[in-house]
Parts: structure tokens; C-alpha cells; sequence
């Protein structure tokens, strides 16, 4: 039976993914851990996150659980939600400037106060259903249709210097990198746990995944 | 702007039911939250909203399990609001799944706690709802702060109230217009656009849709992000597929079901 790890670095939305995943999960088995073994006698690993990068980051400074989700990122199938896509670039702004792991070129960082195209303010964070802009063929999109809207909710955001490493573009004020993909990993800033049916339906994906692109 | 502007219709509930008369025809029990929100869902809400109106806390459990079961269920956000007070409540309410929660009386006596709050879970998940009424003979016009379901005034003037609670770490701000609520005349459009192009972070429209037309004059005219009713949708009046579709007509963005994922 395949292991499906949900790491527990004690920030927002766990139950969401956890319930999310346990739906269209048939035959496998779903934890939440953030022990550095189990993360590594996973299958496959799902790094979740919202609220403050700071906090998140902070748990992964026991350099055991630090290197396992290092060994993770470049070795079995791994899906990265909000933070957990944050947390992969090099550095964020948020709470003072963090370090991130380094797995993605590129940084996070906050939006700007302006105004859109009607002279209102771009309100921050940016809360709600987006399109989401494929820019690449990839597994986790199959049966998702080109700019179907998915949930977000952050106020920062990637900037990713690599092309090749963005699977998904969204539009806020500015556009941003939404999905991030790179041999086994893949990466979204929405919330598929909270995006009905297309959210279920990537995340099938994922647990479909064997991490080949 | 291609964000899609919300519709979240809001659930009262009281003792384990939804309240305030729900009439749908076919479900099978209108007075259960898990079906009314598995009818919203299928409508296409882009939120759900939970105020639980006896938040004794007796009935804390009650909300808790209701929370759990509709999340269960249902994959989009919900947000549950009443008699809120500690971070404790707030983590046993993420906890059972809800994402985002409501916090206005608490809010008032202890402006602090909307800090910790924001400090602890993130500002994403803390929702800070005003309930202000027009203090007469005012121009320009003002508005002053309510709590206790309306009942309370506390001096407060709404807009001031609404950027300090952003400036403390709210993520969103639940607007109603207590002099509008159960009017079924529209929102407080001048109330809606003062409040939203005074605050950085999203603002929801509540309190007086009796129409479609008034959804979208919430959007257009009073520059709201996110518009949220109950009646209008509880009696089947109307379903979300046709305010959408009624705004959609209006040029505003929406979020559409797609067909194929059903």
C-alpha cells in the first residue's frame, strides 16, 4: 500500500488537506508527522502550510527533519500547497526576510498596495478563485482545463527565475508564479483542498504521480 | 481584474439547525447544515459562512461537530463565526476544518486579541466582522460600531474601527449594515464603500439583499470583494448559479462551475 506523508509543521490547514486527501485517497495510507523517519519511508510527501512562513520555516531547523525533506524534494513524488511552494525558493520577505531550502530558483515577495483597472485597491492578501494559467503539459494537470479558477489565499508571492521550473501562472496585479514544477516535485500557491472538484481532482493527480514528467 | 468577486451565502445556525426558515425543495432536510451546505456547494457558493447564534458555551461542541461534518464534504472555504473569544476556540475550530473564523464582540472588548489571533494562525484566517448602524443626521454620513447581535452601541465609529482592526492583523473585514438587515432593500452601498477604500484587505457586504440587482450594486457601487446573504437563497428565491449569473450579465467577474467536474 502506498504511504502518503502530510508534514506537520504545525501551521493552518492541515485538516483541509488531510480530509481532502483521505476523499480521493483509494489504497493508500494517509498520515500527518513531522518526524524526519517517517518522512522518509514515505512514498510520497505532502508539504502544506498557511499562516506565517517564519513559523513554518522554524520547524524545519532540526536539521533531521530538514534533510529528510531535503532527500524528499529530489527523490519521490512531492506536492507543495501555499507555503509549502513558498518555502522551496531561495528567500522570502516575510517575517524580516527567511531563508528558504533552495530547491527552486527564485524569491518570494509581498504585493504592492495599488490600484486595478476600475481605480479600486488591490486588496491584499489576495483572497479568492482565480485562474490558473497552465504553461506547461504536465501529469498533475491532467483533466484540468486550460485557466480553470482555483481558491488562494496568501500575500506573497513567487517569483521564480527559471521558466522551466513554472507549470502555472496566475494574475493578480502583477503575474506570478502559481504552480512551480522540476523532475519530481510539483508545487501550487492555491488551495486545491478548497477548490471543489478541479482541487480534488489534482490532487488524484498527484496521488496518481509517479513523479516522471 | 481577473480575481473573481465571491458569493457566500450564511447559515445561522441554533442548537445543532439551521435557522431563520430555510426552504429548499429538494432536500430532504432543510434544517441540517451538512444538507444545506451540500446544496450551496452543488450551487456553486464560492464560501460558505457559519454564525453560530447561540455560541453559549454549552453549544460549543455542537458547532464544532457540524463544522467537521460539512468540511468533510465540502471542498471550498467556510468561515464560522460566534462567541469567539479565545485562541483556544480558534484552534479547536480550524482544527475540525474551518478556515477562516469570525470575530466581532470579542473583537471590541478586546482589540488584542484580534493581534494574538492574527500572530498565532495568520492574518488569513482571522475575519473581522462589523456590525454598524448610520448615526442619524450625519454629513457626511457615519456609522457607529455595534455588538452583541446588534443590540450594543459602542461609540466607535465604523471606518476608523475597520482600519485599526487591519492594522492589527485582520485578514478580511464582514461587513453588515444593521439599519439594512432583514430590510430585503440592498446593502448600504455608502457604509460598503467607505469601509472597502479605506482597508487594504478584502471586504465582505452584508445585511439588506432582498434581489440579484443588489449583489451586484454591492460589487459595482460599493466596491465590496465578497457579497454574502441569507434569506435570498435560504427560501429559494433564487440559487447561486442564477446571482452569478445575474452579475456575470452585470460584467462582473464570477467564478463558473465547470460542468465537467460535477
Amino acid at each position: 500500500m502506498s504511504k502518503v506523508l502530510v508534514a506537520d509543521f504545525g501551521t493552518g490547514n492541515l485538516h483541509s488537506v488531510m480530509t481532502a486527501i483521505q476523499v480521493v485517497s483509494s489504497g493508500s495510507e494517509v498520515e500527518a508527522s513531522r518526524s524526519a523517519r517517517k518522512i522518509r519511508m514515505a512514498d510520497r510527501l505532502i508539504l502544506p502550510g498557511q499562516g506565517a512562513i517564519g513559523t513554518w520555516m522554524s520547524e524545519l531547523q532540526d536539521d533531521n527533519v530538514r534533510q529528510a525533506v531535503n532527500e524528499a524534494v529530489r527523490t519521490k513524488p512531492v506536492l507543495g500547497i501555499c507555503l509549502g511552494l513558498q518555502a522551496l525558493y531561495e528567500h522570502s520577505e516575510e517575517d524580516g526576510g527567511v531563508e528558504g531550502l533552495k530547491v527552486l530558483a527564485g524569491r518570494v515577495e509581498r504585493f504592492s498596495d495599488g490600484l486595478n483597472d476600475c481605480g479600486h485597491r488591490i486588496k491584499i492578501p489576495h483572497m479568492g478563485w482565480s485562474k490558473v494559467h497552465q504553461t506547461c503539459q504536465h501529469p498533475l494537470w491532467s483533466g484540468i482545463p486550460q485557466d480553470t479558477r482555483f481558491y488562494f489565499v496568501h500575500s506573497y508571492f513567487a517569483r521564480s527565475d527559471r521558466d522551466s521550473e513554472v507549470a502555472a501562472v496566475a494574475d493578480y496585479g502583477l503575474e506570478f508564479t502559481c504552480a512551480a514544477a522540476r523532475e519530481n516535485l510539483f508545487a501550487v500557491q492555491f488551495h486545491p483542498e478548497k477548490s471543489r472538484r478541479q482541487g480534488l481532482r489534482l490532487l488524484t493527480n498527484f496521488l496518481n504521480w509517479n513523479g516522471e514528467v | 481584474m481577473p480575481l473573481a468577486k465571491r458569493i457566500i451565502p450564511c447559515l445561522d445556525v441554533d442548537e445543532g439547525r439551521v435557522v431563520k426558515g430555510v426552504k429548499f425543495v429538494n432536500i430532504r432536510d432543510a434544517g441540517d447544515p451538512v444538507e444545506v451546505a451540500r446544496m450551496y456547494d452543488r450551487q456553486g457558493a464560492d464560501e460558505l459562512a457559519f454564525l453560530d447564534i447561540t455560541a453559549s458555551s454549552s453549544n460549543r461542541e455542537t458547532i464544532l461537530h457540524i463544522v467537521e461534518a460539512v468540511a468533510n464534504q465540502v471542498f471550498i472555504p467556510l468561515t464560522v463565526g460566534g462567541g469567539v473569544r479565545t485562541v483556544d476556540n480558534i484552534r479547536s475550530l480550524l482544527n475540525v476544518g474551518a478556515d477562516k473564523i469570525s470575530i466581532n464582540t470579542s473583537a471590541v472588548e478586546r482589540p488584542e486579541f484580534i493581534e494574538e489571533a492574527a500572530g498565532r494562525f495568520g492574518s488569513q484566517c482571522i475575519v473581522v466582522a462589523v456590525d454598524a448602524r448610520r448615526v442619524p443626521d450625519t454629513n457626511p454620513p457615519a456609522w457607529e460600531v455595534y455588538t452583541h447581535g446588534g443590540r450594543k452601541p459602542r461609540g466607535l465609529d465604523a471606518v476608523e474601527w475597520a482600519k485599526r482592526m487591519c492594522d492589527v492583523g485582520a485578514g478580511e473585514i464582514l461587513l453588515t449594515s444593521m439599519d439594512r438587515d432583514g430590510t430585503k432593500i440592498g446593502f448600504d452601498l455608502e457604509l460598503t464603500r467607505a469601509v472597502s477604500s479605506a482597508v487594504p484587505v478584502p471586504v465582505i457586504a452584508s445585511g439588506g439583499v432582498g434581489e440579484l440587482s443588489h449583489l451586484a450594486d454591492g460589487i459595482e457601487f460599493g466596491w465590496a470583494d465578497a457579497v454574502l446573504a441569507a434569506s435570498i437563497f435560504h427560501f429559494g428565491e433564487y440559487t447561486i448559479a442564477q446571482a452569478k449569473e445575474h452579475m456575470k450579465g452585470r460584467g462582473i467577474e464570477v467564478c463558473e462551475i465547470i460542468d465537467e467536474f460535477e
